[in-house]
């Protein structure tokens, strides 16, 4: 910092001690349990769907299949998770801008939260953040034991506190700036599927 | 010194345009009752408001410590801190850091704080390309305006006038108005600029002091594109913004997509800690007139302000004449509380333009006393002698009526048989505001009082229970 900085920096946080009022007490925040629904994952289902998201319940023996089926035009294929191949891997990307020749990516979520519908997407799990934005279709794996009540619960996730970057990423792109019709995409990716699929780890316990 | 701003007059010209006015109307308000519905949704709805209003107060009470605090944790983070103390050396920090790199092209996402420093035209004249990358913010570029809402600020245009501009700008067809195509043509546009930006540019919601966060939500993933893509991030925040824990961050995410738009959360609500490798990232706090304001005991509640906009979409006045009648970065109800503590002459006339009725109170999701705040203004614009002449004798005559009950009553009984024989130019003219574009309604055959008096009980009856 220079000194023109450091000037500016005591000058504000002067001002600020000055004039800020007689101190308040913080409140204590509840986690509002009372209502949570009794089944999250069709919580969760519902919530999404409100934001143009699709979810996948039923189980999808053969990703490669399904991913064929469901995007038969998709050549570049990226997949950010161990358990699909893919055409390419973010690794593979030499700038992160390069992320707009994708077609279709897939990704693992570590949490989904019911009340709003949205899937936790991180740098750890995206490797190359753009891949989320730039992708034309996202399909997104979240194990249904993963998924938490509300948003309280939500932002008690590690990686708020750890990762540099952590998107709650709730439905594709939209927007409504023009006359209150909100559309998809905006600029980001056109679709956002979610598939329920128990997580490796968890599908060997229960397996 | 700038004369000031005349919302009236200016709402004027939007009130000529019946077409815009009356599509304003009705969709702020549909806004508004969709906000209604996904509040009744959440039980705990009116606790989370007095929470929210609460972290604000104890933030805003220990501002110094926990800008401090967030200071220390984002730069553990490997982000560079900036301060600010007005819009000009927020400006020519954004300048130099932009120069430093030899940056000539910045796509940036929607920021009331930019609008306010005037960020975009001081980078452009000093040949730095700016591109706004949320669509309705992109409109108003395109158009030479400025924001007519904080939310959505291109919401007073119609799909043709969207479809006309852009086959003006970008040469798509002008008569297809649809709004996915119009969408398509901006998202079209717009790509290349955020693959071959070498910086970019949010704003931020909420700034976390326990983990030295910035917290920025849109619909669109424009921030998230700008703030990830090219491998400079640069970020500018009001000091007000700084809130305390993660854990309080999710009250705040409660409440702000479901007051702005009725929406339970926005598509991307995102937290950036640090740069990723081989990126820098850099927060500019500013101040320009916030810690002046949180010397103000009657008006420091306004920096409670989370910048949802429904008071915005359920003021009468507003949807009624549009953003751009007040002349000023914030509009509507906010606006006319925040607008006179950065230019008190300017912005004088805006406290009268909202008919007190309390509504922008209730629906604020963190209880700013806005309508209160509105009245507490005209009084310090009357201590101040800002008020016009006309204005001024309104309200001399009015306090001397309604001070006097006598004098009350006879003018209540007088004015109703007056309206009934007055001539139309007696009641319909230009010192009586009231009347330019409302009809005065039928008077009632009495006055309370004389309702009072004929159905008051005798003192010996009972009332029936």
């Amino acid at each position: 910092m220079n000194n023109a900085q450091a000037l500016s920096r005591n000058a504000i946080l002067d001002a600020v001690r000055g004039n800020q009022p007689a101190t308040r007490p913080m409140p204590d925040i509840s986690h509002f349990h009372t209502n949570t629904p009794a089944d999250l994952g069709d919580a969760f289902t519902k919530s999404i769907v409100r934001m143009a998201g699709v979810v996948v319940s039923d189980p999808v023996p053969d990703l490669d299949s399904f991913l064929r089926a469901k995007f038969p035009d998709a050549k570049v294929t990226c997949s950010a998770t161990p358990e699909y191949a893919g055409t390419i891997k973010p690794a593979s990307l030499n700038h992160w801008s390069e992320a707009s020749t994708i077609d279709v990516c897939i990704l693992r979520s570590p949490m989904g939260v019911a009340e709003t519908g949205s899937i936790l997407l991180s740098d750890n799990e995206l490797q190359v953040n753009t891949i989320a934005l730039l992708a034309h279709d996202l399909v997104v794996l979240l194990d249904p034991k993963q998924i938490v009540a509300n948003i309280h619960d939500a932002y008690d996730h590690p990686h708020f506190r750890l990762r540099p970057y952590s998107l709650l990423m709730t439905g594709p792109s939209g927007s409504g700036d023009i006359s209150g019709v909100v559309v998809h995409p905006a600029q980001g990716a056109k679709t956002l599927t979610v598939i329920l699929s128990p997580a490796p780890d968890n599908a060997k316990r229960t397996g | 010194m700038s004369a000031p701003v005349d919302q009236a007059k200016n709402a004027e010209k939007f009130l000529a345009d019946t077409v815009h006015e009356e599509r304003l109307d009705k969709l702020l308000w549909a806004m508004r009752m969709r906000r209604d519905a996904a509040a009744r949704q959440v039980p705990e709805w009116e606790e989370l408001r007095t929470l929210a209003s609460e972290i604000k107060e104890h933030t805003l009470s220990n501002l110094s410590e926990y800008l401090i605090q967030f200071e220390v944790k984002a730069t553990a983070n490997g982000v560079i801190v900036h301060w600010a103390r007005d819009a000009h050396e927020h400006n020519q920090i954004v300048y130099d850091l932009l120069a430093e790199r030899d940056t000539k092209t910045l796509v940036k996402s929607k920021s009331m704080l930019t609008e306010e420093c005037e960020l975009r035209p001081f980078l452009e004249r000093r040949g730095i390309r700016v591109t706004e990358t949320d669509l309705g913010e992109r409109i108003q570029q395109l158009d030479n305006q400025p924001p007519g809402h904080i939310v959505g600020p291109a919401i007073h245009k119609t799909t043709h006038d969207v479809a006309v501009l852009f086959s003006q700008k970008y040469g798509s067809d002008p008569k297809n108005e649809d709004v996915g195509y119009l969408a398509g043509v901006m998202r079209e546009n717009t790509r290349p600029d955020f693959l071959n930006a070498s910086a970019g540019m949010t704003g931020a919601n909420f700034v976390v002091a326990e983990t030295g966060a910035i917290v920025v939500a849109t619909n669109e993933g424009n921030a998230d594109l700008s703030a990830n893509t090219p491998t400079l991030h640069l970020c500018s925040v009001g000091i007000e913004k700084i809130i305390p824990t993660m854990e309080s961050l999710a009250v705040f995410i409660r409440l702000l997509a479901r007051s702005a738009t009725g929406d339970t959360i926005t598509q991307y609500t995102s937290t950036f800690r640090g740069p990723r490798k081989g990126a820098a990232m850099h927060v500019i706090l500013v101040d320009n007139g916030r810690s002046a304001r949180l010397g103000m005991k009657r008006f420091w509640h306004s920096l409670k302000c989370i910048r949802c906009a429904a008071c915005m979409n359920t003021c009468p006045v507003y949807r009624r004449s549009g953003g751009l009648s007040y002349g000023s970065t914030y509009m509507g109800p906010i606006g006319i509380i925040m607008m006179p503590t950065f230019e008190i002459r300017k912005y004088s006339e805006l406290p009268f333009a909202s008919t007190l009725n309390g509504s922008c109170s209730n629906v604020c999701p963190v209880k700013i006393d806005i309508h209160e705040q509105i009245y507490r203004w005209r009084e310090v614009m009357e201590e101040n002698d800002q008020i016009q002449v006309v204005k001024k004798e309104a309200m001399r005559v009015a306090d001397k009526v309604l001070s006097h009950p006598a004098f009350y009553q006879i003018a209540t009984a007088t004015l109703s048989s007056a309206l009934e024989v007055l001539p139309h130019f007696a009641i319909y003219n230009r010192l009586n505001v009231w009347t330019k574009h409302r009809d005065i309604p039928e008077a009632a055959r009495g006055t309370f009082h004389e309702w009072y008096r004929n159905h008051r009980p005798k003192t010996n009856e009972v009332p029936a229970p």
